[in-house]
């Protein structure tokens, strides 16, 4: 393939290095009058993906995510650093690239809004000259996989949004795309589109090797699909390393709620396991997302009279903030990148 | 890139035709209300001759030959590139950057969206009224004369399209200028379907050199029917719309890069 790239033992497929990206944004503060300044989106981000890697990039509204995104598949010319994915500057050889990579945006279709779904998948089969045969493996495939078999003939715009998810990933994985990009995939999915999703991303990314980037607020994404995460805040990266380890050096905490036969005061747990709240019969425990659930329920489970139990995972949001905000585990880097 | 350009066009293109053509009767209809529409600017100019005999000069012929050759060149141009002033629209919701994750040249991309066959209605009615005139004016008729009509259509459509990529650029630079636009296409054909010498001088001017849209017929026409140039130029111009044409396109080609480049998305 890409013979002047560096390949060998590490084979960096995206690789960023003091990328930037700088908006000067006008803003009217009175009649005829406008203030310039300057939004730093994404400031100075160095990390390296290889290839078949599925990593989650997360972190709050407006860290930057979106405008990585955008600078990775060339849709944004970043003002300042190094960036290639296979070899190629993004912004300078878009088209070439575009045969390469796939890219689903949740909030917004790839697709002919207009037109039937099929006839979408139609002109991407000429527009990326996918051969025949692997065209209509593909799209088997996938519309099988995607079970989107009784949907192909309506049009784009009558789909139901989680349909329409399924449709632009159908569309964003026809031409074997080397990599993938997903920003928000699952936002506005109901638990079955999620799950559905999800099996069919890490199913990808174990048969095709396919790598994958994905931005996500819903920490279960991440959880379920990728062993490294990336936390951008304020366009910078803060971490990147194992999700275990964002959980330690955010603390973060899991929520145990418990359903007792009737009302009774809170529940003695062994430390650093701890009632949060109370509401009649119903009593929430906070207790370490590093450890097991299973010593704290059999424990509960053998002193009190337990009706009924469910784990709650840390919100992504809330594990952020409290690694952004805590004091000694600031701004650690999981896995400094070189 | 420029195959790849051609190629692109054709598949989008065709799949809005096919899409299109599931509903034969209405498209038999757009294309016969979209000639009816466009062509009551020739109406117009009708009522006025029968009023009067001529115009700055120039005889009902010879007005309808402008008026046939600005039409089509601009007809063409709007077949191929028409679809661009949605395009501030599709900046305004963000649906322009999926434009730019396909393998084909956003250009392409932009003017097949929508691909509809109303758009020759233009065309159709252009080219109707210059063969009248052209059967009806009085000119001599010489190999160069003839062989300048096409050449005339041609280039004519060839500054119309640089003057509609040149406004695409603008409106990613400045955001939002669908208007600023509009005013120099559309009101450029409107303005081109009169003889020069209705217009005042400085008008004139511009339209020969700052946007040459002179070049697509008032000059050359000067030519066949041997009258003088608008504004002073040597002899040699009337055959100089096609590096006219050039000139346009170069520059409109290299804008638009430049504008791809500095394109900035939306927050969301
Ligand atoms: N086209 C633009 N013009 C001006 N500012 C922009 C533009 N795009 C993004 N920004 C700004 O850059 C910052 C980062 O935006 P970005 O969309 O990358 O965030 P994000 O991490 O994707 O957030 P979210 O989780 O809300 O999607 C924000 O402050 C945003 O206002
Ligand atoms: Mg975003």
């Amino acid at each position: 393939m890409d013979t002047n790239g560096r390949v060998g033992a590490v084979d960096p497929f995206i690789e960023l290095d003091g990328v930037e990206k700088v908006f000067e944004v006008r803003r009217k503060t009175g009649f005829m009058r406008r203030e310039r300044h300057r939004v730093r989106a994404v400031d100075s981000i160095s990390f390296a993906v290889a290839r078949g890697e599925m990593v989650g990039y997360i972190g709050p509204n407006g860290a930057g995510k979106s405008t990585t995104i955008k600078m990775l598949t060339g849709i944004l010319t970043p003002s300042a650093g190094r960036l290639r994915v296979a070899g190629i500057e993004p912004s300078r050889e878009r088209t070439r690239l575009a045969h390469r990579i796939g890219v689903v945006f949740g909030q917004r279709t790839t697709l002919w809004w207009d037109l039937p779904l099929i006839d979408s998948y139609r002109l991407m089969h000429r527009m990326y000259r996918i051969p025949d045969a692997r065209y209509r493996e593909n799209l088997d495939r996938l519309v099988e996989l995607l079970e989107l078999g009784s949907l192909l003939d309506v049009p784009v715009r009558q789909l139901s949004l989680g349909q329409r998810m399924r449709g632009d990933i159908v569309a964003a994985l026809l031409h074997d795309p080397e990599v993938l990009y997903l920003d928000e995939p699952t936002i506005g999915l109901d638990v079955v589109s999620k799950a559905k999703v999800r099996e069919f991303l890490r199913q990808l990314n174990a048969e095709r090797a396919t790598t994958v980037l994905l931005t996500t607020h819903d920490l279960q994404d991440i959880e379920q699909l990728c062993s490294r995460v990336m936390v951008i805040d304020h366009g910078r990266l803060v971490y990147d390393g194992a999700l275990a380890g964002l959980h330690e050096s955010g603390e973060s905490e899991r929520t145990l709620v418990v359903d007792l036969a009737r009302e009774l005061p809170p529940i003695d747990a062994p430390p650093p396991a701890r009632v949060v709240r109370v509401e009649g019969p119903r009593q929430w425990l906070a207790f370490p997302a590093s450890e097991s659930a299973a010593g704290l329920v059999a424990r509960i489970a053998a002193e009190y009279p337990l009706v009924d139990l469910s784990v709650r995972e840390p919100d992504i949001e809330a594990v952020i903030a409290k690694m952004l905000h805590g004091d000694s585990h600031g701004k650690e880097v999981g896995r400094p990148v070189p | 890139m420029l195959v790849e350009g051609v190629r692109a066009y054709g598949l989008i293109a065709g799949m809005w035709l096919r899409a299109g053509m599931t509903y034969r009767a209405s498209f038999a209809a757009t294309l016969v209300g979209n000639l009816v529409m466009t062509g009551l600017d020739f109406v117009a100019i009708l009522l006025m001759f029968s009023q009067v005999d001529s115009l700055g000069g120039w005889s009902l012929p010879e007005v309808a030959l402008l008026y046939g050759l600005s039409v089509t060149s601009f007809g063409i141009a709007d077949l191929v590139l028409g679809s661009m002033d949605v395009l501030g629209a599709r900046m305004r919701d963000g649906s322009f950057d999926t434009l730019l994750v396909r393998p084909a040249p956003v250009l392409a991309q932009v003017g097949a969206d929508r691909f509809a066959p109303r758009r020759l209605g233009r065309i159709v009615q252009g080219a109707v009224v210059l063969g009248w005139a052209l059967v009806s004016v009085d000119v001599d008729w010489s190999v160069p004369k003839v062989l300048l009509v096409p050449v005339m259509v041609v280039s004519g459509a060839a500054i119309f399209s640089a003057v509609f990529v040149a406004g695409a650029a603008f409106q990613i630079f400045a955001q939002d200028a669908a208007e600023v636009q509009n005013a120099f296409t559309y009101g450029g054909t409107t303005l081109l379907q009169y003889p020069p010498s209705v217009f005042g001088k400085d008008l004139v001017r511009g339209a020969t050199f700052l946007v040459p849209l002179a070049f697509v017929n008032w000059v050359p026409v000067c030519h066949l029917l041997g009258r003088p140039y608008p504004v002073g130029l040597p002899p040699w111009v009337s055959f100089a719309s096609p590096l006219v044409a050039v000139a346009c396109c170069v520059p409109a080609g290299l804008a638009w890069r430049a504008a791809l480049r500095a394109y900035r998305s939306t927050g969301s």
